[in-house]
């Protein structure tokens, strides 16, 4: 139905009127002159679910135009059924190239990964993002959380987080890791598994995380400290896997791990499919 | 009432232009100090800047009110904005989103809204029309967005007004976010950056 | 051997075909017609342009035709189309004092200037399925006197008022004449009272009635009186800015409900009734009634009363009422998340590991001994 209504101007370029635009490119620069600071934006009903991407989307159709060249991912995948939707909906209202290549790509639209290639100048990562507030789980109450945020007032997390390792021995949070930003704000990085947050210290990409349902817009600039709390003793450390990837060899790599038989079997891959696939074409992979 | 017959020409694509400058503006303010080009700048009215011509016409409209220092303050800049934009001209600069200076306008930041600790993102926005981006003192500017530091020379301001912003930039995560136009050209300074020197 | 998971593009594709046709169903069965929904399922076109904040009863029936009957996606539908389209302008507020009511009862007085009129509601239909509706059975059309466009009905409220015993209406709009709309700024707490009643007019009439329903349980009790229902047809006017003057615009069928609710008093102020006010499009008795409980129980702040029961807790009502927002968050946990899945196995795993590890060093301990 959307589907041809967009090309016959039934839907402005990239379906968000011209005003929504401007109101959502004016709260990502204060976004990006405020690194790490939730800012509260008029977020719109999207043609998909809330908690399927809307705010991500909007950050996206906000800034997309006729010269990018647009890649979309969902658990570090191309072929998602998520990021094939989200993919085509652009594609279709914004008449935009796509691609699965990370480095062709100038906007990447993600949820819940980095990619592994590394980012460079001039791209930028759309995150989607579900909640927002990383003290949320610890006060529910936005009146609360901001008062927080205002005051630098971050002992509720430090003690969250000792908490955790006074019953595991370790901080047992395997994703939505909270981060620093730049000395100030803590930040959630959306739910990433933690193994991404190196990634997103002092990145030359420009990063904007959407979040639709909960109208927050917030950013990462690029080459900006991102640090991933811990404590001197027990010092932030990512996943890591015994096994290597099934079909690249990669050990290096985020790895999703498959169940492929009644037994149990488990096998592991590369999560994101791009990097697995150009390590396995010959000619790449010799670059 | 506007006398349309002396209005010039706003944005020609008005989704598309506004879309290229966007991204162009996106790019300075993310890697403050970067000069970018505008080249989709429409002429400004006036004796306004193309470049700052174009950032109003991109993110101004009637939710975010407008100031315009006194070399700005003329009808056919008014006109030309309402017209174009919807933007709303304000004579007080507490209720301006956005406000239009140039280099010699004195106390540049006394009296815009600086935002809240709360809510930092409610502070003004202030368009800096200089004589140029190069040419005046070398200044070394640091912060996000800036791969360890970047040297930038903005040509037209007073010692004072770098005197002021940093004041500006101690309000942190409250403070104005500036951006100096000249001719085509653009260059951003968020309350993030700190200036030496 | 392995096959990565391809081919989604496709697997949507015949997803849709699978979902068209199964909404179109036995084909040698009429195909619904939008008037058939619009005329026939009149109460589930209300509810879904109340919820969709759209009044268009047409929109609202191919919403419901195209969600197969599913409410929720239905105003999902209708809201996604809404905000795609241009603003002209806030119209006058509705003066619903000039209803051409088709009912209007009032459980506070045995009669009312205007009188009480039952018009057609469900109230004392005894719940009987009539197999008659089953087969073809046509109905005669029932006897009306002709409506009396000519007579206001004055609200109950506004006598009551008159003689000091119920509050003036608190005031609607900004301080400089401008109306706050949800669906262009976002929400800030603590919010005014139109943004919170525009909030419960979009709000789920499931979990307005369940809130509602708590308060006359003793979770924020405040004695509430039906003041008022009234449903009927009421102008819609509008200012264009080149008349400079109103002109109607539209008539809409609405449904209001003002609840006279008890007030102790305080050591000023005197003890008075304070309102609650429910608005709902087209007839929606239970959503109005519903929405003008919760709104009088938000007022618990404002009227020094404590404030300890979900319902006037306003943070809590606010964020959680919206129901295309709330079926959106809760079924997205149907998309894949198998990433933070395997960053927990990985955590709980070593865990795991760890207290094993504990286990058997101390059984080890245990027989050294």
């Amino acid at each position: 139905m959307t589907e041809n209504n967009a090309k016959d101007g039934a839907y402005n370029y990239a379906y968000l009127d011209e005003q929504t635009k401007r109101m959502i490119r004016r709260a990502i620069l204060k976004a990006v002159a405020v690194p790490g600071y939730q800012v509260p934006f008029g977020g719109r009903e999207m043609p998909l679910p809330y908690g399927w991407g809307t705010g991500g989307i909007q950050v996206t159709a906000a800034i997309i135009g006729r010269d990018d060249t647009l890649k979309v991912i969902d658990q570090g995948a191309d072929d998602t059924t998520n990021a094939v939707s989200i993919r085509r909906f652009f594609a279709n209202v914004a008449e935009v190239a796509t691609t699965t290549r990370t480095e062709e790509a100038t906007v990447i639209q993600t949820r819940h990964r980095v990619p592994e290639t590394p980012l460079g100048e001039g791209q930028i990562l759309v995150f989607q993002v579900p909640i927002p507030e990383p003290l949320r789980m610890l006060e529910p109450r936005e009146t609360e959380t901001r008062t927080l945020h205002a005051l630098s007032e971050y002992g509720v997390m430090q003690v969250s987080l000792y908490e955790s390792i006074a019953r595991h021995g370790r901080i047992s949070k395997g994703y939505n890791y909270p981060v620093m930003v730049n000395g100030r704000y803590i930040m959630s990085p959306s739910p990433i598994p933690k193994f991404d947050n190196p990634k997103l210290d002092r990145s030359p990409a420009l990063q904007l995380y959407g979040a639709g349902r909960e109208k927050r817009i917030y950013a990462v600039p690029p080459y900006t400290p991102v640090k991933s709390l811990d404590f001197d003793d027990h010092p932030f450390e990512i996943e890591t896997w015994q096994q290597c990837c099934e079909l690249c060899g990669s050990k290096d790599s985020f790895l999703d791990e498959m169940i492929v038989d009644d037994d149990g079997k488990r096998l592991f891959v590369c999560s994101d499919t791009d990097y697995c696939e150009r390590r396995r074409t010959p000619a790449e992979a010799a670059e | 009432m506007t006398d349309l017959s002396t209005l010039g020409p706003g944005l020609a694509d008005p989704s598309h232009d506004a879309q290229q400058l966007f991204r162009a503006i996106l790019d300075a303010t993310s890697h403050p100090g970067r000069i970018v080009s505008l080249p989709a700048a429409p002429a400004g009215p006036g004796t306004l800047s193309a470049a700052a011509t174009a950032y109003l016409l991109t993110l101004a409209d009637r939710d975010t009110p407008v100031w315009l220092a006194e070399p700005f303050d003329q009808p056919e800049v008014g006109n030309f904005l309402r017209f174009h934009a919807g933007a709303l001209i304000v004579t007080q600069r507490a209720q301006a989103a956005f406000g239009v200076l140039a280099a010699t306008t004195p106390s540049p930041f006394n009296d815009f809204d600086l935002g809240t600790d709360a809510y930092p993102d409610r502070s003004a926005t202030l368009i800096v029309d200089v004589p140029g981006l190069t040419g005046g003192t070398m200044r070394r500017w640091r912060g996000p967005g800036i791969d360890d530091h970047t040297d930038i020379a903005v040509a037209g301001l007073a010692d004072m007004f770098w005197h002021d912003w940093a004041a500006n930039h101690g309000l942190f995560p409250c403070g104005v976010d500036i951006v100096f136009t000249a001719g085509i050209e653009l260059c951003a300074l968020p309350r993030s950056i700190a200036v030496e020197g | 051997m392995y096959v990565a998971v391809k081919g989604g593009e496709t697997a949507i594709a015949h997803s849709l075909d699978l979902l068209a046709d199964k909404r179109r169903g036995d084909r040698g069965v009429a195909e619904l017609t939008l008037e058939q929904i619009g005329q026939q399922l009149g109460l589930a076109v209300d509810r879904v342009m109340t919820e969709g904040s759209c009044y268009d009863r047409s929109l609202a029936a191919l919403a419901i035709k195209q969600a197969r009957g599913d409410l929720i996606e239905a105003i999902f539908l209708l809201r996604a189309y809404r905000t795609t389209l241009p603003r002209f302008g806030d119209s006058l507020p509705l003066d619903t004092g000039a209803m051409v009511a088709e009912r209007r009862i009032s459980s506070t007085f045995k009669d009312v200037p205007g009188g009480q009129v039952l018009g057609p509601t469900y109230d004392y239909t005894h719940r009987l399925l009539d197999f008659s509706l089953a087969a073809d059975g046509e109905r005669p059309a029932a006897p009306t006197a002709p409506a009396d466009t000519n007579r206001t009905l004055p609200r109950v409220g506004d006598i009551l008022e008159r003689e000091g015993m119920l509050e003036p209406p608190p005031q609607g709009l900004q301080s400089d004449g401008a109306s706050e709309d949800l669906t262009r700024q976002p929400l800030t707490l603590p919010a005014s009272r139109p943004v919170r009643l525009q909030n419960l007019a979009r709000g789920d009439e499931g979990f307005l009635l369940a809130l509602g329903y708590s308060t006359q349980r003793g979770y924020g009790n405040n004695h509430p009186f039906v003041g008022e229902i009234r449903y009927g047809h009421v102008p819609v006017a509008f200012v264009p800015e080149e008349l400079g003057f109103a002109i109607e615009i539209a008539e809409i069928d609405v449904t209001e409900c003002e609840m006279v609710n008890q007030f102790a008093g305080s050591h000023d102020v005197p003890p008075q009734f304070t309102r609650g006010y429910g608005l709902a499009f087209g007839h929606s008795e239970r959503k109005a009634m519903s929405m003008a409980l919760v709104d009088r129980a938000l007022r618990a702040e404002e009227l020094s009363e404590s404030a300890t029961s979900p319902a006037q807790d306003e943070e809590f009502v606010l964020a959680h009422s919206d129901n295309v927002e709330a079926s959106g968050f809760v079924q997205h946990l149907k998309l894949p998340h198998y990433v933070d899945f395997q960053s927990e196995l990985v955590v709980v795993r070593a865990l795991r590991a760890e207290v094993e590890a504990r286990h058997r060093q101390a059984a080890l301990d245990q027989a050294a001994e």
